[in-house]
């Protein structure tokens, strides 16, 4: 029993991701300094990686825009109350529907293409956490176990999908037939050459238009209000007829669809096929994101372009720096991930005390 | 009176001896909240001390920094005499001060033994200490009139028992100096008789008793002095038989409060809300209303009056759509209420049934939204065309509102946690009552609201049915439902037992009711009210009188 005093806006919402996020490359610094490696020149090359020329940049927004997806997912869901570990599975499914459509209409004009596949995806994605949506509002089957369970069943399925029916006669890797080039989602370097031959393409525009809508439902529409009432007291959602099990449908359906969108970045943006895997972990990232962007747009854009450097430094650290393994750059990835998302109040309650402390004596003295 | 002789007798030999507790500039803050400023405090020994104050005063935030749980910034406390730093509740007790606390501290499926062991075992191995606990428990029984059968587990006892394994808790730590906190929030009138005859004793036996109460009437009835606190500060210390309630209520709120309410006969028109052998279960399908009918008529209050935990809950939420009811019509208008779902509420509201729910920390607000956010809760339907919410309505309304209802502070955009209890209130009322609804259900009204913020919602509920509409009153505070209600129905486990005027009925009578036992050991004969023939009601001993639970309480901490 003791009186917490809330720390200031400004320390909540950027301060403290800060110092997570120094905490975790200091350790990771340790880590680097501990093969006997330069930990300020390993740095150096990720931000180098990351932001210093066209490509690099480019490959960091096409992380990102994976990331803007499935945080935004995560996000949503959160704020009806629920803890959506699913937008990898999502994704994964998403993926299906939008190479039907895609292998379908091959062919057809990307203008035309581009919202068909943000339509089947979503609806794919939206239809595979609906079902943990309905399981949990009808059923009472819990969304963070039923949604892990699909992520698996997603592999399994997609893994049967892509092996035993889509896979072309001939081919030897695990992949669908091609989407016609006219067909793809556009490549961000036809309209700016700084982006050279890097993979980010038009869906990065709609993860930003994205965000704008997220921010829209979530706190401009009356859904958004039913939905945040029924994420912060349920109780008092039943008192406003808010009806839970009508939200909880409809807004894991929405962060399915959300999550969907991963698989139009990737499948027809740069891929131009469904391959085995290819998520590849932005959905679990999603998560960290989630987290680290207080499940706010703004949050999710900048967590999202920090673990979009994150990855893209990362791979040019391991080419630049052979002393440091690939596996040493998971770890750092996953140091920030765990300081940021699973350790992230770490540091709340000793910034508290601290504040509370210069408050008393700024103000009572 | 006698009592009033002995009381100065004892103020006067303990004003001998060195005060059981002296508080000196005891100074606490929370960020910039000053919670307690400069309080000087002496409390005798072997007196009943009382501590008055409305919510936010600082009566709690004093108790904890002489129970150990908050460390005050700057101030000394002298326990007999002797000054003292109390770190924690531990030390608190081997100094001799035990507290009782508002929600007992109990283990639910644990025996009264192993509860009063519970943390002050000797060995671990526990046969010693159940031992000698068993000979304590005997002794303190005898001694004060404190008698618990040491075997039964918590969760069979009535309220009013629990409350004394918790004094006994304390006792058995050899606590010398008992802390009470609103300790008959949840008794029946009897209940609190006894809990007051026990108190007595303790005190006659030398013990100190510190007891926090807003029941000015409790004040005026146990306690030899009485100290009472505003914003922070203690106003002053006043001997209880030298003062008076309405002395005491203008020292805690710093105005002059009518106690009474103030209303004019009633004028009831046709029927607007009735209720048709209505049978609801609880979450763990226990039947906790069984098989109520009553009805209100428009411009009436109908009050029900009963020990909390006997159905009144469940027969809030069944009739406002919150809580499926298992059998029975609600008929609104003469039209039924169809209630099922998890959006019943939706459709309650939408036929003009408004309600102020019993917890509105739990149920009618959301403590994170802005206070315009919450202003529109369960009537957000009606901001906006479409799919947009019209936010500048939505805060245009919410400021019309805490004018009209005079919310402190005066700002909609603030976090509604950072409302007072009272000013929560209004936010809940003023969004049901300008919603203009033919039907209001209140319940508990004025729980944990300040004595200045009470007046103002039992006006607010008197000009709604002024105004016509049909009024249902729950509430556990029986003055309460006294004062407001045009027909009081009682409600005991689970069914109406009987119903009175509040002009003639008395008391005693009421409280009877309450605890079940009606005259000659029948239902009452009484109009829509009527208990169903077949029900023959069981006379038990009052004090074995069992509310069934308290555990939907929470929530009510400020």
């Amino acid at each position: 029993m003791s009186v917490r005093v809330p720390l200031p806006r400004w320390v909540d919402v950027a301060l403290l991701p800060i110092l997570n996020v120094v905490l975790a490359f200091l350790i990771g610094g340790l880590i680097v300094l501990s093969v006997g490696q330069n930990p300020l020149e390993a740095v150096g090359y990720m931000i180098y990686g990351a932001f210093g020329y066209g490509s690099g940049f480019g490959y960091t927004l096409y992380y990102t825009t994976d990331f803007i997806f499935a945080g935004l997912a995560v996000s949503l869901a959160f704020h009806a109350g629920m803890f959506n570990i699913g937008p990898e599975g999502q994704a994964y499914v998403a993926g299906l529907g939008v190479i039907i459509v895609a292998l379908l209409l091959n062919g057809l004009h990307w203008a035309l293409m581009f919202p068909l596949m943000i339509t089947a995806g979503g609806l794919f994605g939206a239809f595979w956490a609906f079902i943990p949506g309905y399981l949990q509002a009808k059923r009472g089957s819990h969304i963070v176990i039923t949604t892990i369970l699909f992520n698996f069943i997603a592999i399994s399925l997609m893994g049967y999908v892509i092996t035993k029916i889509l896979k072309p006669a001939g081919v030897d890797s695990d992949e669908s037939a091609p989407i016609q080039a006219i067909s793809r989602v556009p490549q961000l370097r036809e309209f700016f050459a700084l982006f050279k031959n890097s993979p980010v393409n038009l869906t990065f525009l709609l993860a930003i238009v994205a965000l704008f809508f997220v921010y829209w439902l979530v706190w401009r529409t009356k859904f958004g209000y039913a939905m945040r009432t029924l994420g912060r007291n349920p109780t008092a959602a039943r008192y406003a007829g808010i009806s839970s099990s009508r939200m909880i449908m409809t807004t894991m359906a929405l962060s399915g669809a959300l999550a969907a969108m991963v698989a139009v970045n990737n499948v027809g943006g740069v891929q131009g096929r469904l391959i085995l895997n290819f998520v590849a972990g932005a959905g679990f990232v999603g998560v960290a994101v989630a987290f680290m962007g207080k499940a706010h747009p703004v949050g999710v854009a900048l967590a999202s372009l920090l673990f979009g450097a994150l990855y893209q430094g990362g791979q040019e650290l391991a080419f630049s720096m052979p002393g440091i393994t690939r596996e040493m750059i998971v770890t750092i990835q996953a140091l920030v991930i765990l300081f940021t998302g699973a350790m992230g109040d770490m540091l709340r309650i000793p910034l508290e005390k601290l504040f509370a402390r210069w408050q008393r004596t700024a103000g009572g003295g | 009176m006698a009592t009033q002789t002995s009381s100065k007798q004892r103020l006067e030999t303990a004003a001998a001896s060195a005060p059981a507790i002296e508080l000196r500039g005891i100074n606490k803050h929370f960020g910039a909240v000053h919670a307690n400023r400069d309080i000087d405090l002496i409390v005798r020994r072997g007196t009943v001390h009382g501590i008055v104050g409305e919510n936010g005063a600082g009566k709690s935030t004093l108790m904890s920094i002489l129970y150990g749980f908050y460390t005050a910034d700057s101030g000394q406390i002298l326990v007999n005499g002797q000054p003292h730093a109390i770190t924690d509740s531990r030390h608190a007790l081997a100094l001799g001060i035990g507290m009782v606390h508002q929600h007992f501290m109990l283990v639910e499926n644990f025996s009264v033994l192993e509860n009063v062991v519970l943390g002050a075992e000797d060995s671990p191995l526990l046969g010693k200490t159940l031992a000698h606990a068993r000979a304590q428990l005997k002794r303190l029984a005898t001694d004060y009139g404190l008698e618990v059968d040491p075997d039964a587990i918590i969760e069979d006892l009535s309220v009013g028992q629990q409350q004394r394994v918790e004094i006994l808790k304390a006792l058995y730590r050899g606590a010398e100096i008992l802390i009470l906190d609103e300790p008959t929030g949840v008794l029946t009138p009897a209940e609190a008789d006894h809990l007051f005859r026990i108190l007595r004793t303790l005190r006659d036996e030398g013990k100190t008793i510190l007891l926090i109460t807003h029941k000015l009437r409790e004040i005026m009835a146990i306690t030899d002095e009485v100290s009472v606190m505003r914003q922070g500060a203690m106003v002053k210390t006043l001997v209880t038989a030298q003062t008076s309630p309405p002395e005491l209520a203008e020292a805690m709120v710093g105005r002059r409060v009518l106690l009474r309410v103030e209303k004019g006969p009633a004028a009831p028109g046709k029927v607007m809300l009735e209720v048709q052998n209505l049978v609801v279960t609880d979450d763990f399908g226990i039947p906790r209303v069984k098989d109520i009918s009553f009805s209100v008529r428009a411009g009436e209050i109908v009050g029900i009056a009963g020990v909390s935990g006997n159905g009144q809950s469940e027969l809030l939420e069944a009739i406002s759509g919150m809580r499926d009811q298992l059998l029975g019509t609600v008929m609104l208008n003469g039209e039924p209420l169809s209630l099922r779902g998890d959006d019943g509420a939706a459709r309650a509201r939408l036929a003009g049934l408004a309600h102020v729910p019993e917890d509105r920390q739990r149920m009618g607000l959301v403590t994170v939204f802005q206070e315009w956010e919450n202003s529109i809760l369960g009537y957000h339907h009606e901001y906006g065309s479409g799919l947009g919410l019209d936010i500048a309505k939505a805060k245009a309304e919410a400021k019309e509102r805490i004018a009209k209802f005079d919310i402190r502070p005066a700002n909609s955009d603030l976090k509604t946690a950072n409302f007072s209890g009272g000013n929560q209130q209004k936010i809940v009322l003023a969004r049901e009552m300008e919603g203009n609804p033919d039907v209001l259900i209140v319940g508990q009204p004025t729980r944990g609201v300040d004595i200045g913020a009470i007046e103002f919602i039992h006006n607010q509920i008197i000009k709604m049915r002024d105004a016509g509409k049909a009024i249902l009153l729950v509430s556990v505070e029986l003055d309460e439902i006294r004062s407001l209600s045009d027909r009081i129905l009682v409600l005991f486990d689970g069914h109406i037992v009987g119903e009175a005027d509040p002009a003639t009925a008395d008391e005693g009578e009421l409280g009877l009711l309450m605890a079940g036992v009606t005259k000659d050991g029948h239902a009452p004969d009484a109009g829509p009210g009527t208990v169903p023939a077949h029900e023959t009601l069981i006379e038990k001993n009052l004090t074995e009188m069992s509310p069934q639970d308290n555990k939907d309480k929470s929530g009510l901490d400020e």
